[in-house]
């Protein structure tokens, strides 16, 4: 779990993008590459990008967040975030 | 850090429980095909159906990481003693956690407080005639209609098909998948029992078919997102790390027997323990059980902490656990020699089950490709 209260756009596309890069053997990301024409898109990752966006942002993510255009991009992901957390 | 000892005594508690509730069953189970009324209610009582299920809604309080370690460590001992009877605990959790994890919360509490209370027994139904480890490519048909939708489809190879209260049911919708809850007794649903498997004969299988069965707005439990199949996802994923637990529970039963057996057992004026090549078939399966234990104590603690790590980890636990029961499974029979082959053994029994280990929740091959592709994608370049 993050210690660190993460509050900033910045932060939080750095933090998501580093986690993108970590899943898709250090490859680069635009904030608006859609991850699901690139082919990342399947079940098992999905799963991993929930559980990590909910640890590492201390929120939980509900059947109606589970929206294709919320996960497409890193910049949807980010704006996703920043709805649950308030910032 | 977690360490093994210092759950031994919970450990333990469902190791004895397993003895009286479980062992004097499972060959019954085996030749029956099915699984008797006051087995359930003893595991009902026991809480068995309880565990992974969130507290507020009748599930164990604590520590996640804590509660996911002693919920592999249930399997680990229910497996030790049937695979069959694991097995309905097992799918219970996989529709169950479904519910608990991605239901709407007038569906949360409605049926949640049912499942830990094991008043309601869930069950999981992906598998059609066409589709197997491909379930993105799911048949059945949901149509939307007045009030609510239509089921018009087949499911086969249903674990306790035959016996659940309630099923999760992937179905395709005009736009992607989308998972239902289903009780058993909707009109338009109709069981057809599954004899004669190979093993985990008690998993009372069926082939589930739905004709215009009719099911209200309200069954719906959400559409997949990512065009795929996440919600089903949620649940498989948590049943692999239990199927992998329980091959470590067959495991340790064939080693214990082995042992004992060995050191009981006189050929050639010496102990079958003394033979060296006796010890190597020891030796290998003291290392795939503790390799194996390992693999499933590392995934259960990454996904008590909600870690990305965890879907990989239950991966390749499930992969080297399902594979060592096999080996382990086949040289038990070998040290048990024609008392292992009879019909009164538990090793032949385990032997048959633990080739279902491979086969269910993501077959070996299926999870080799999944573990290739975790290890491509994290790979720097």
């Amino acid at each position: 779990m993050s210690e660190v209260l993460v509050q900033t756009e910045e932060q939080i596309t750095e933090r998501i993008h580093g986690f993108l890069a970590r899943s898709f053997a250090g490859r680069t990301l635009s904030e608006e590459d859609d991850i699901f024409a690139l082919g990342f898109g399947n079940s098992l990752f999905a799963m991993q990008l929930v559980s990590f966006l909910e640890q590492e942002f201390h929120f939980q993510i509900e059947s109606d967040d589970l929206e294709m255009d919320n996960f497409r991009t890193l910049r949807a992901m980010v704006q996703l975030v920043k709805k649950k957390i308030g910032a | 850090m977690r360490w093994p000892e210092d759950y031994n005594e919970f450990h333990r508690q469902w190791i004895d429980f397993t003895e009286k509730h479980i062992v004097p069953y499972a060959q019954q189970v085996d030749h029956e095909e099915r699984i008797p009324a006051e087995v359930i209610q003893a595991l009902r009582q026991q809480g068995a159906f309880a565990s992974g299920f969130p507290a507020d809604k009748g599930g164990p309080a604590g520590d996640p990481e804590d509660l996911a370690i002693r919920h592999g460590l249930m399997h680990e001992a229910l497996g030790a003693g049937s695979a069959s009877i694991q097995g309905l605990v097992n799918v219970h959790h996989m529709g169950g956690i479904i519910i608990a994890r991605w239901g709407s919360a007038a569906q949360k509490d409605y049926w949640v407080p049912r499942l830990t209370s094991g008043e309601c027994l869930a069950g999981l139904a992906i598998t059609e005639p066409n589709v197997g480890s491909d379930a993105a490519a799911v048949e059945l048909q949901a149509m939307a209609v007045q009030g609510g939708y239509t089921l018009e489809g087949t499911k086969t190879w249903i674990t306790c098909g035959q016996s659940a209260d309630v099923f999760l049911v992937l179905a395709r919708m005009e736009n992607g998948p989308a998972i239902f809850i289903v009780p058993s007794n909707t009109e338009g649903l109709t069981r057809i029992p599954i004899h004669g498997m190979l093993g985990c004969r008690g998993y009372m299988l069926a082939t589930l078919r739905f004709e215009r069965c009719f099911l209200p707005a309200e069954a719906l439990v959400g559409r997949s997102p990512f065009g795929l199949t996440h919600f089903a996802a949620t649940g498989l994923d948590q049943g692999r790390l239990n199927l992998a637990w329980a091959c470590v529970g067959m495991a340790r039963t064939c080693l214990e027997a082995c042992l004992h057996y060995a050191q009981t057992r006189h050929q050639f004026n010496a102990a079958l323990a003394e033979f060296q090549l006796v010890q190597r078939m020891i030796c290998r399966m003291t290392t795939d059980i503790e390799a194996a234990r390992l693999l499933c104590w590392r995934a259960s603690s990454t996904r008590g902490r909600n870690s990305p790590a965890a879907v990989k980890a239950s991966t390749i636990a499930k992969y080297f656990a399902s594979q060592a029961i096999n080996r382990i499974a086949a040289d038990a029979v070998q040290i048990h020699g024609a008392v292992g082959c009879s019909a009164q053994s538990p090793m032949q029994r385990i032997l048959r089950d633990a080739k279902i280990m491979e086969v269910i929740e993501g077959s070996t091959q299926v999870l080799e490709t999944a573990i290739a592709r975790y290890t491509y994608n994290e790979a720097a370049v």
